[in-house]
């Protein structure tokens, strides 16, 4: 049998693509070539910046309209995270009715809240504000744009 | 001081956590091709649906009752399971896990045991939404028996502490056949002795006890007399699971100085399950760094997949574990140990009671031959090749990794 000789070059997938961004610190400058490599300081992660508790958080889709003048639209995803604590004025995610919602969390004068950022949509009182019903806080949306 | 932490009904709780319907609804899950109940809520306990009993058979009560039926989702309850253990693991000096859903931690230097074990079962339950009870005693044996008994007797609070002073009054409330490492065999023998509790056991001879359980058993008699014996390398493997992992004699950090060991701990854990006649359909890959080098960055991935179709063929075991590790390994880290974990374990023959055995053997063997030779022979549209595809029928979303299953919020 002839031999045969190989060369891995790295696994195809990861020559493609990578979830690490490469980051320089030093602003542009026009006019003199930038020595950017000098100032290369390993990469940014979005991982990272997204996710404080990384085993606290879930990521959860979104569907409907009723966040939209929150900045929160139809086919986002929510990254929630479960460890921060559901305070008020904080959009979450919360159970009504057996489904998750994502609105935001109001107390005024004694009562619970859930309002949408909508006109359209009317806020809905919640009689139990705990930990079953509240299932996590949103930290940030992840919005494609199309 | 030692805890054991352990979640409640796991599987099925990790199902509840991402279904708010299944609240307070019987749940059950299903072992790997549909074939025995592997997990039960309360409330499927409440009905008498035993540990492992076979599902068709339950299939009419569960309708009765509305039990809803998932087949296990190993993809999800690794994810679950790793979450789990890391915030346990940031609450104490050091732990270990145990099991996919048990974690031993050590409690030394921690001033009040109890109170802190409440605070990091209401932490797991915060921020995974995974309901635990967690046993406190002096030993592994007595932790473990708390554990079952904070279960029974504590459930609201979840925690139980045994301590010299309440040690024999909670031992006599654990049946002797609950004990940690006592099969049917030993509890049926014991019981003839008159040895029906856990007490009971805990005041024998210890000449009576080695006599007839060696020194597994006056091991087990020291440690619940708070005498601990039990160290991390004694503890008696689990039959749910297989592991293996090994600390490295040098940090590695490549790739393929990391693929060697991992592919030959995962050929020499495949050889445990041929032996008892198992297959697996779940892999499980981690790797750890130093931990006691904080100055040395941090990273402790663990990755699980499922495969198809449940095997214990080593060709097959090996690729997916390596697979798993080139998803999870990353430059820069010291790597200092790496490990394979075969999960959702079942009988051999269960794919196909009803099939003469000399049949199997011969698709084991076309099945190995077909193997070997490495995707250039591949299955025709035999009759029966439909039966070697594993059968999930009520798998729940893989909620946690993969982003079109993603849980859904209206908004």
């Amino acid at each position: 049998m002839r031999e045969m000789r190989v060369t891995v070059l790295g696994p195809a997938e990861e020559l493609l693509s990578s979830e690490e961004i490469p980051f320089f610190c030093g602003g542009v400058r026009a006019g003199f070539p930038s020595p950017a490599g000098d100032y290369l300081e390993g990469s940014l992660s979005l991982q990272d910046m997204l996710i404080e508790h990384p085993a606290a958080t879930f990521l959860i889709k979104v569907e409907g309209h009723s966040m939209k003048d929150a900045g929160i639209l139809d086919g986002d995803i929510a990254v929630v995270d479960r460890a921060l604590p559901p305070s008020n004025g904080r959009i979450v995610v919360a159970v009504v009715d057996d489904e998750f919602c994502l609105k935001r969390l109001v107390y005024r004068s004694g009562r619970c809240f859930l309002e949408s950022a909508n006109a359209s949509f009317p806020p809905i009182e919640v009689s139990d504000c705990s930990e079953n019903k509240i299932w996590g806080v949103v930290k940030h949306v992840i919005h494609t744009l199309r | 001081m030692i805890a054991l932490a352990d979640g409640n009904n796991f599987f099925a709780s990790c199902e509840r956590v991402f279904q708010p319907r299944l609240e307070g609804v019987p749940v059950v899950v299903l072992s790997n091709n549909d074939g025995c109940i592997v997990a039960r809520s309360e409330e499927a306990k409440a009905l008498g649906i035993k540990m492992g009993s076979v599902a068709f058979k339950m299939r009419a009560l569960m309708q009765r009752h509305g039990v809803k039926v998932f087949s296990s989702n190993y993809t999800l309850y690794g994810d679950m399971s790793q979450r789990m253990h890391q915030v346990l693991a940031s609450e104490v000096p050091s732990c270990e896990v145990y099991s996919i859903d048990e974690m031993f931690l050590n409690l030394r230097g921690i001033p009040q045991p109890e109170a802190h074990c409440c605070r990091i079962r209401a932490k797991v339950k915060q921020w995974t939404g995974l309901p635990i009870s967690i046993g406190i005693g002096h030993t592994k044996c007595l932790a473990k028996a708390a554990n079952r008994l904070a279960k029974h007797h504590r459930r609201d609070v979840g925690v139980l502490h045994i301590t010299p002073e309440n040690r024999e009054e909670w031992l006599d409330k654990l049946p002797v056949g609950k004990l940690w490492g006592i099969g049917p065999q030993h509890e049926a023998r014991l019981l003839t002795k008159k040895i029906i509790t856990a007490r009971d056991f805990s005041l024998m001879k210890p000449s009576d006890i080695q006599k007839s359980m060696g020194v597994v058993g006056l091991r087990m008699l020291y440690e619940l007399q708070g005498i601990s014996c039990l160290s991390l390398q004694e503890i008696p493997p689990l039959q749910k699971q297989f592991v293996s992992a090994k600390s490295f004699g040098r940090p590695l950090t490549h790739l393929e100085d990391i693929e060697i060991p991992l592919a030959s701990y995962t050929n020499r854990v495949s050889e445990k399950l041929r032996e008892q006649g198992l297959v697996c359909a779940a892999v499980q890959v981690f790797l750890l760094t130093n931990r006691h080098r904080p100055d040395q960055p941090q990273y402790n991935p663990s990755m699980t997949t499922v495969i198809h179709e449940a095997t214990n063929y080593a060709p097959a075991l090996i690729a997916v574990a390596l697979k798993l590790l080139r998803k999870i390994w990353k430059p820069g880290f010291q790597f200092k140990k790496v490990g394979v974990v075969l999960q959702d374990l079942s009988q051999h023959t269960q794919l196909d009671l009803f099939e003469p055995k000399k049949n199997w053997e011969t698709r084991n063997r076309l099945q190995a031959t077909v193997d070997s030779l490495h995707g250039a022979v591949r299955w025709g549209s035999m009759g029966y090749d439909e039966s070697w595809k594993l059968r999930a029928e009520y798998k729940s979303h893989r909620w946690t990794t993969h982003v079109h299953e993603l849980p859904i919020a209206k908004a």
